[in-house]
């Protein structure tokens, strides 16, 4: 079978039946007031792994993170964690640390003292947390600046600090709530293949808060995209991508193309869409959706060629338009193709090589096309 | 459970018993304002008769006509200089004599009131001024300008400087800059300074006792010597009308403060819809 | 407006306060010093001699040799006025501590109060502050007096049976200082108590604190700019508090303010109420640095 993507992967717990789940959300719901901000949600994580909750502002993300803390309790539902059930422990007698957003670092304790804060608090002899301390700054790489306090650190120092004071205790799980979101573009993809290695090199297991999809797509091994107190797909980078389960998922997670029409005819995996205005689509990935079924045909704009003759090749789907705009990225162009209905379609040409033999300007005709495996049809 | 950040009972009961701390005190002696027994602490029945008397008392009528006139003057005084001294602050940061300026500043804050009120009046006798209303309203001034100082500084301390830095790129002059710009925009700040200083100096009886001569009597110092010889029902008249003067200006105050955010909440919900 | 002129203007900014409180804060202390080191005289001003370039400078330099410290003197020789400043100060002590204790829960629950609620309760805080400080003084009376209302109050629950002696006592004088000089704690208290980020006591939570531990290995330490504040606006005054002691504590009662009030208004000796006063300042002048460097620092935080 052809994988999704083109990892290769050996870490799938997820896949194995007999896995017994180290994080399990099982039928939780929190309410504030009026306002559900999880709603009866049940999820599983596996020790070791790399889980990243992504989406927008106000979908519940945090909410399920900070249950998992322990600031706040779920209205119904359990939440087991190595299978005990955490409901009324205290966030201070959980197995799990988080890094805060504002990563809330003690401004009137130096570096050390906040990193050997949550040790003081577990009775740690001081010989020991001395020893745990210098050893989770050699780890962070923050020897230097140990004497310092929070205000005299630059942002990226600062975010070290406060993964080096969730650490310090060993917890059983790290939550991570927008771990680099307030550093500036650069540092946070270095800082995304540190935390990556930091995960793997540890063993432990990190639960990730994002709104940002590239940080998720490049760290976790498994995402699960939330949206209004639901959780909408969990699994992998690449199946999220390539895969999506509903039109949600499928514009929410990168650039897509979105065809609404239905299956008029059908035989295996493979069917015929049609829309509106004579548009009709071919395609090897049919999926679940029956004949006569309303769905959306979705493919991504790297998946689509632009090109000034129609394609050759028999069985490819090709439809002509006209070049509306275009972008030059140096890596790659993007094309914006108006077809005859007026519908702009996005396609993306990776750049690979300095010069071109087919080159495209503004209102050119053009023909989009695509292979019938390149898009997924979506039910939902 | 409430979390960390939560409005426990705790937090309700010590704000509960705090407020009942507060005025209580305030709230019975409006009550036995109206008390019909000459003895305070005896309820007597209902009775608005020590208003009366409150009014036919020419003493009182004077020294609270007085104390209204100093407090207006002293407090109009106060703003203009207590202003200058908070731009003064915040906007020069570098000028010979600023620490001796902002210690000056401050530290009447907390002086006691003795001391200042000693030390103004030995400088009236020094310079030969003749105690009266003129000495009371300038020392008044001078103790009330630092705390509107203070008030306006923290508001512009929050100022966003670029609209200054604006008008000036539009062309203002620093002038005009701070009469079109940076006044119209701390003006609430001031106003409270104002209504502090007006309040502060109708309070004030220490300073005023020392400062004050013949013919300028204030009503704290008539209330005082009356206190001195015992608790009257009259003086809880007097104290009642005082602090309904209070109440009602801050409840104005305050009811135009809502108002206006009211209409501004309400403006930007329609700019938004468009 | 011509540059120049703006110019000008923007020196008067600084110039006009400037000499108002060189002229009615700082000279007045001159003169207060000064006249401390005069002697007392039946005559109008009380006190020889009258130090000024009237008369020519050998005047003036042959009058200066009249100065002496002999009223300090006076003052070390009579118990009544060290006493009286120690009392002073331990009173003052004593009723910042207490109002402290009041405050914290009061502004600590202000801030943990839902946002929408915070202005309202602001507001109730600072309130009784525009309401007359003598008028909420004198309301104590009818409440502490022997046949008073809490008196009253608790003989009709059965509490006690015999009115309890509160008013004319030290008990008073705290009960008088923590009240009216309340609001001057609070707010303080609750101006850094509101700007702390909550995520710091939820960090110390999941650190392994509990609420209680984290308060004062985070909240409390955090809020000691608020309660140096906070101490300091309630201590200086209180230490030169007259109206309190004068009402609430009875004839018996030492304290400073009230010396130097009828050393000035009783004996009419200028001389000693002055000295009085420079010892005063001086003995506050710890305090008031303090409290000056405190609200330095909270407005280059502020910036």
């Amino acid at each position: 079978m052809k994988s999704l993507g083109s990892i290769r992967r050996s870490f799938a717990p997820w896949n194995d039946p007999t896995a017994k789940p180290y994080i399990l959300f099982d039928g939780v719901t929190k309410r504030f007031g009026d306002f559900t901000a999880v709603d009866d949600l049940s999820l599983a994580i596996h020790e070791r792994e790399f889980f990243a909750l992504l989406g927008a502002s106000g979908c519940g993300k945090s909410t399920l993170l900070r249950m998992l803390a322990g600031f706040e309790e779920p209205t119904a539902g359990r939440i087991l964690l190595d299978g005990q059930d955490l409901r009324g422990i205290p966030p201070y007698r959980r197995p799990v640390n988080m890094m805060f957003q504002s990563y809330a670092l003690f401004p009137h304790m130096t570096v050390e003292k906040n990193i050997a804060f949550g040790l003081k608090q577990e009775g740690m002899p001081a010989a020991d947390i001395a020893k745990r301390v210098a050893e989770m700054l050699a780890l962070t790489k923050l020897e230097p600046f140990a004497r310092r306090k929070p205000h005299q650190l630059s942002g990226g120092q600062r975010q070290r600090v406060a993964l080096a004071r969730s650490l310090a205790k060993r917890p059983k799980v790290l939550l991570l709530d927008e771990p680099l979101g307030a550093l500036d573009k650069k540092l946070r993809e270095e800082t995304q293949f540190e935390l990556v290695d930091l995960q793997y090199e540890l063993g432990l297991t990190f639960v990730v808060v994002t709104h940002d999809q590239e940080e998720a797509m490049t760290m976790a091994d498994r995402i699960a995209i939330m949206d209004k107190g639901h959780i909408c797909q969990v699994a992998t980078p690449a199946e999220i991508y390539e895969a999506p389960s509903s039109r949600f998922v499928a514009s929410f997670v990168g650039n897509v193309n979105m065809f609404e029409g239905r299956i008029v005819s059908r035989r295996g995996g493979t069917a015929e869409i049609a829309g509106p205005d004579g548009l009709s689509i071919r395609t090897d990935n049919a999926g679940e959706a029956a004949e006569g079924a309303d769905v959306a045909f979705a493919i991504r704009p790297e998946k689509i060629r632009v090109s000034s003759q129609r394609p050759a090749e028999t069985g490819f789907n090709a439809i002509e338009g006209e070049i509306f705009d275009l972008g030059y990225l140096g890596d790659m162009t993007v094309y914006h193709v108006r077809l005859a209905d007026g519908r702009i379609v996005k396609a993306s040409a990776l750049n690979a090589a300095r010069t071109s033999t087919d080159p495209l300007t503004w209102h050119d005709r053009a023909w989009i096309s695509f292979a019938p495996d390149a898009g997924v049809v979506l039910t939902r | 459970m409430t979390g960390p950040g939560g409005w426990s009972r705790f937090n309700i009961v010590s704000i509960v018993l705090g407020f009942a701390f507060l005025y209580l005190p305030i709230v019975l002696l409006i009550i036995y304002s109206f008390n019909e027994s000459r003895l305070v602490t005896v309820w007597g029945g209902f009775s608005t008769k020590w208003y009366g008397e409150l009014f036919r008392n020419r003493g009182l009528m004077d020294a609270a006509w007085v104390t209204l006139r100093v407090a207006f003057l002293s407090a109009t005084a106060a703003t203009v200089l207590g202003t200058l001294a908070a731009i003064a602050l915040t906007r020069y940061t570098r000028f010979r004599g600023r620490i001796l300026f902002s210690g000056m500043v401050f530290a009447p804050l907390v002086m006691p009131e003795v001391i200042t009120g000693l030390s103004l009046l030995l400088l009236f006798v020094a310079i030969g001024l003749d105690r009266g209303f003129l000495t009371v309203t300038l020392a008044h001034i001078t103790f009330t300008m630092c705390f509107v100082a203070v008030v306006v500084q923290s508001r512009l301390l929050s100022f966003d400087r670029s609209l200054e830095e604006a008008a000036m790129d539009l062309g203002a002059t620093p002038a005009g800059t701070f009469f079109q710009v940076t006044l119209p925009v701390i003006a609430p700040a001031v106003v409270s300074g104002w209504m502090l200083a007006f309040t502060l100096s109708l309070d004030d009886l220490v300073i005023a006792s020392f400062t004050s001569g013949p013919g300028a009597t204030t009503l704290p110092m008539k209330i005082y010597s009356q206190v001195r010889l015992g608790v009257t029902p009259e003086i809880n008249a007097a104290c009642t009308l005082m602090i309904a003067v209070v109440a009602t200006v801050v409840l104005i105050a305050s009811v135009l403060n809502k108002r206006r955010e009211v209409q501004r909440q309400r403006d930007e919900q329609a700019a938004r819809r468009g | 407006m011509n540059r120049a002129l703006s110019a000008v203007l923007g020196r008067l900014v600084i110039i006009v306060p400037y000499l108002w409180l060189l002229v009615f804060f700082l000279v007045p202390f001159v003169i207060v010093f000064k006249i401390s080191l005069s002697q007392t005289a039946i005559a109008m001003p009380p006190y020889t001699p009258v130090l000024g370039f009237g008369d020519g400078l050998p005047a003036f330099w042959e009058r200066l040799w009249e100065l002496s410290f002999e009223n300090y003197v006076w003052l070390t020789q009579d118990a009544l006025y060290f006493n009286a400043y120690v009392s002073s100060v331990v009173i003052a002590a004593v009723s910042t501590v207490l109002s402290l204790l009041v405050a914290y829960p009061i502004a600590y629950g202000m801030a943990r109060a839902p946002a929408s609620m915070r202005p309202t309760l602001l507001m109730l805080v600072i309130l009784p502050f525009w309401t007359s400080f003598l008028i909420r003084v004198y309301a104590w009376i009818g409440i502490l007096k022997p046949e008073g209302l809490l008196n009253q109050f608790l003989l009709w629950l059965g509490v006690i049976d015999q009115p309890l002696l509160i008013l004319n006592t030290h008990t008073a004088i705290f009960i008088g200082i923590v009240y009216s000089y309340l609001p001057f704690m609070v707010l303080p208290l609750y101006a850094t108590l509101e700007k702390m980020d909550n995520s710091l006591i939820e960090a110390a939570q999941d650190l392994g604190c509990t609420p209680l531990g984290a308060f004062w290995k985070v909240t409390f330490p955090l809020s000691l700019p608020g309660v140096v504040a906070g101490c300091m606006l309630v201590f200086i005054p209180a230490v030169g508090e007259f109206v309190i002691p004068d009402l609430l504590g009875g004839s018996q009662t030492l304290m400073i303010g009230r010396t130097l009030w009828n050393e000035f208004f009783s004996n009419r000796d200028w001389p000693v109420s002055s000295a009085v006063a420079v010892i005063l300042l001086l003995l506050l002048i710890v305090p008031i640095m303090i409290f000056q460097f405190a609200q330095a620092r909270a407005q280059e935080q502020g910036r």
